[in-house]
């Protein structure tokens, strides 16, 4: 009953997925399943055959980072850098959901993401700059 | 300390018959899983003492909302998400949406199942006073047998539940009858958001000019199991939410009611929550 987060971390060396508190508190081990947020440290690997993966090293393409990572680094949403992945895909997620969302909605989106550095501000201007950036016109989704 | 990870089991059928065909051949050597949000914690901390379990993910059977003339039937596989965004839900059942949107963060709800909510038994769960006011039936099958029972009837004691070791629970229902009723859910932590409820209240009554004609009232964390506040509710049917009758029912509940001191909260502070709880939701009745 081997955890997706150390399957993904040991055998595939995708080492972006991070573990904090290993019980579904602090989102750094989110990745998208079938483009849903879950952490990953929560789901047993077997589960996850037949599922569409998605982890931080698949947001961007090749060398063009993605508009959220975009907005992460221009806004200095990231310090320590242990909750930035599951960050970014919180945003990802919460973009598909709500294109241009409101301060609550932000705050929602990302309250399973815990951060022990930046108080947040920094990391909700990165998540307003990503969407005026992106655009976004992606269909509503969870 | 971590678990010994080689000495799990765990088995993702994709049939009905052979979930159930695995529970019956050895009846108490699997148990369940759902969404997995409460069994991966204990295994994370070396605390789960079960060695075999049945992911219940693939079977079809466990998904599914489904909308009759006069109920919702929810397939216990169904995640606080998909409660969340169904219409009908929203329209009729705004306790188990706020239930749901009140339960852990969006990964989590995402993941965890009203099923697996159910049958963790957790007395601190969300969703169990949302079914108590909605009178909640429960399908429980096996490979010998399939039953309805009163969702008020399932839990007995401390984790503790009506249900063998070779049945599952399949889906739940929800009768169509309150849509015009005055609902009240609020859930008191720690905190906000993120927290375990310290008391979780749902109401909810039927008023008819300007009298409670008849009104349900569960409450969660204050006893070893969720339960509907049935001396209250009697003081309250056929009254009008005066002043003078809030503070009865208040006292009434202080009297049916006996919270405990744990590592969440003190009996006396949730004995308090659970009174004021109780005048917001009667304090509403009468606009």
């Amino acid at each position: 009953m081997a955890r997706l987060l150390d399957v993904l971390r040991e055998q595939l060396q995708l080492t972006g997925t991070k573990e904090g508190c290993g019980e579904g508190e602090c989102g750094a081990c989110a990745v998208l399943w079938n483009g849903t947020l879950v952490n990953s440290c929560l789901i047993p690997a077997a589960e996850a055959d037949g599922a569409d993966i998605r982890t931080i090293e698949g947001i961007a393409s090749g060398a063009q980072l993605h508009a959220v990572q975009e907005a992460f680094l221009e806004c200095g949403g990231a310090q320590c850098g242990i909750c930035t992945p599951g960050m970014v895909l919180a945003t990802v997620a919460l973009m598909e959901r709500h294109p241009h969302p409101g301060d609550a909605e932000i705050r929602a989106g990302l309250a399973g993401n815990l951060c022990r550095c930046t108080g947040y501000q920094k990391i909700f201007a990165a998540v307003l700059r990503a969407c005026e950036s992106a655009g976004s016109n992606s269909p509503e989704k969870r | 300390m971590r678990a010994y990870i080689p000495g799990y089991d765990l088995r993702v059928p994709a049939k009905l018959t052979e979930a159930l065909g695995l529970l019956s051949g050895e009846p108490g050597m699997w148990m369940p899983f759902a969404g997995g949000t409460d069994l991966m914690v204990l295994l994370e901390a070396g605390k789960l003492s079960h060695k075999r379990f049945l992911s219940l993910r693939k079977v079809a059977d466990f998904r599914g909302i489904e909308v009759t003339a006069d109920a919702v039937l929810l397939g216990a596989m169904t995640t606080y998400t998909e409660i969340q965004q169904h219409p009908l839900l929203r329209m009729e059942f705004p306790l188990l949406c706020a239930a749901a949107r009140e339960t852990g963060s969006i990964a989590t709800q995402n993941r965890g199942t009203l099923g697996g909510n159910i049958m963790n038994a957790s007395p601190a769960a969300d969703s169990p006073p949302a079914l108590l006011v909605y009178d909640a039936d429960i399908e429980i099958i096996s490979s010998r047998d399939v039953r309805w029972q009163p969702y008020h009837e399932f839990h007995t004691g401390y984790k503790e539940m009506r249900i063998a070791p070779d049945e599952l629970l399949r889906a739940i229902r929800l009768p169509r009858r309150t849509e015009v009723w005055k609902q009240h859910y609020r859930k008191v932590g720690t905190r906000k958001a993120q927290a375990i409820s310290k008391v979780c209240f749902a109401g909810a009554a039927q008023m008819e000019a300007g009298t409670i004609r008849d009104v349900r009232i569960a409450l969660g964390s204050i006893a070893p199991v969720v339960l509907r506040a049935l001396k209250t509710e009697n003081m309250l049917r056929g009254a009008k939410p005066t002043p003078r009758i809030v503070t009865e029912a208040k006292e009434t509940l202080a009297r049916e009611i006996s919270p405990v001191d744990d590592i969440r909260s003190t009996a006396r502070y949730r004995l308090r929550v659970a009174q004021n709880l109780l005048e917001e939701f009667l304090s509403q009745l009468g606009r």
